[in-house]
């Protein structure tokens, strides 16, 4: 448990068996009144973001959150099925969770999935994953410029903006934190 | 922008003690560590050594008003416990004055006068844009002019909170409205609004009201929804002063926090002190204001 002074910016904590991260967080005391600790709260599984004030004398929940390293395994209807490293037991993760993440997770790659008891809260993907160009025009010979960027399209149907000189059947890096190309890895 | 504090405060400070001069105050020193910190309900003293550091001048200045000191005034640091934040710092500069024959409402007119003396355009423009950033000056509060709201708080938070505390008290409700809901209508407001006549159960050390048992003759300045001063219109009787330290040593007790035994030469002092009226004004936070910050960190170079 922790006491209403110990709460500050990012501590997490749990709410009705929900686990939250304090976003914003200020000591109050009134006139001659009781100090008061007033804090913006995140669910972090709704993403909802709601005000609530601490009396002193008040407990407050921690919330355990465990990191795990995972291995893609395969999709099943919308779920993405991962192997734990240590214990080989599966960890299902919906569409929803994964949100755009979901067009860079390629065989084999390895993750981290943050769990609160033993529900998925969040992934982390390594920040580059590396991809074939399934679809763009023919790249122009020679025109190595990098800032004049067409379109292109991953083995999965995800639209990017590539360098004119990529070709279908390069493979590129493509920065997982942004979803835009990085680099070359290979020529097709 | 960074501002010039150090220029700030010395010209505050100047302005502090040039317009208590001229209203015929004396400048007192009292202890800053003391056997018997003043007990109230949510302060609480920092222990140093076999003493404690005061949390307020407040008791010595009333001994002073028994022993015939009519108009005191004193600046210096006060301490208060585990008090930090955006406007808490546990070590804070308290300007607290007092004047005998006097009640709340006498107090409040100098506090006016104080803070337009203090707060005046050209102390600003002088001290801030001497050394700092002329947009700081710009964004800085003109607090001399702007007008003064007078609001009960049964009118606040009916109005805010939708009931009235007076007569219906109950500490944790009031707390939280008065942080939820009253303090940023006051924020809304702007400028200097005084909420005034607070519950009897939030005397603190004021005395009710003559026509109304319900009330203290207490008020709290706000200026832009932040608490800059307390007021109250004296407590004088010893009988009542020693009731409410027991019943305050009784709730602190079952919150679990240290209690203080009751300083027995302040409750004879209250047999002589005329009815006063006395406020307590947080310097820096003043600063703070007149500088356009908001935060004390902006005032607190060592902080």
């Amino acid at each position: 448990m922790y006491s209403a002074s110990d709460l500050k910016k990012g501590l997490k904590i749990e709410i009705d068996g929900e686990p939250c991260m304090i976003t914003h967080f200020e000591f109050s005391k009134p006139g001659k009144g009781q100090a008061l600790y007033r804090c913006k709260i995140k669910n972090l599984i709704t993403g909802n973001t709601f005000d609530k004030t601490y009396r002193s004398v008040e407990k407050i929940n921690r919330c355990s959150l465990i990191s795990r390293g995972y291995t893609f395994s395969y999709i099943d209807a919308d779920d993405y099925v991962f192997s734990d490293n240590e214990t080989f037991e599966e960890a299902h993760l919906n569409d929803e969770l994964l949100g755009d993440l979901k067009n860079f997770i390629v065989d084999d790659m390895q993750v981290e999935i943050l769990f609160h008891n033993e529900r998925a809260l969040d992934i982390s993907l390594p920040n580059f994953v590396e991809m074939e160009v399934a679809e763009t025009e023919p790249g122009a010979r020679g025109d190595t410029a990098t800032n004049v960027m067409k379109p292109a399209k991953l083995p999965n149907g995800y639209e990017i903006n590539v360098p004119i000189f990529i070709n279908e059947g390069d493979t590129i890096r493509v920065d997982t934190r942004t979803g835009a190309y990085a680099d070359r890895a290979s020529k097709g | 922008m960074a501002i010039d504090s150090i220029a700030l405060r010395d010209a505050v400070m100047r302005s502090i003690r040039a317009f208590f001069d001229e209203h015929g105050f004396t400048e007192v020193e009292t202890p800053i560590r003391l056997k018997i910190p003043c007990m109230e309900l949510h302060i609480d003293a920092e222990p140093s050594g076999d003493h404690f550091l005061r949390t307020s001048p407040e008791i010595f200045h009333k001994q002073l008003l028994a022993a015939g000191h009519g108009k005191i005034f004193e600046v210096g640091k006060c301490f208060r416990r585990g008090e930090l934040g955006p406007l808490h710092n546990p070590e804070y500069t308290m300007l607290e004055w007092y004047r005998a024959n006097a009640d709340y409402m006498d107090v409040l007119a100098d506090t006016k006068a104080l803070i337009q003396a203090v707060a005046a355009p050209d102390l600003r423009g002088g001290s801030v844009g001497g050394g700092g950033d002329p947009a700081s000056v710009a964004e800085g509060r003109d607090l001399g002019s702007a007008e003064w709201e007078i609001l009960t708080v049964s009118d606040a938070f009916t109005e805010f909170a939708g009931w009235n505390p007076v007569g219906n008290y109950a500490e944790d409700r009031f707390d939280m409205d008065l942080v939820e809901k009253v303090e940023p209508a006051l924020k809304r407001m702007g400028g200097p609004v005084v909420l005034i006549d607070y519950p009897v159960e939030a005397a603190a050390l004021s005395r009710r009201k003559p026509d109304n048992p319900l009330v203290a003759e207490r008020w709290e300045l706000y200026i832009d929804g932040i608490e800059i001063a307390n007021a109250y219109s004296e407590l004088t009787d010893p009988a009542e002063q020693r009731r409410r330290f027991e019943v305050c040593a009784e709730r602190r007790k079952a919150l679990g926090k240290e209690t203080y035994p009751i300083d027995e030469a302040f409750i004879q002092a209250l047999e002589n002190m005329p009815p006063s009226g006395g406020v307590a004004l947080g310097v820096d936070r003043l600063l703070m204001l007149v500088a356009g910050a908001d935060s004390l960190d902006a005032v607190l170079p060592f902080r």
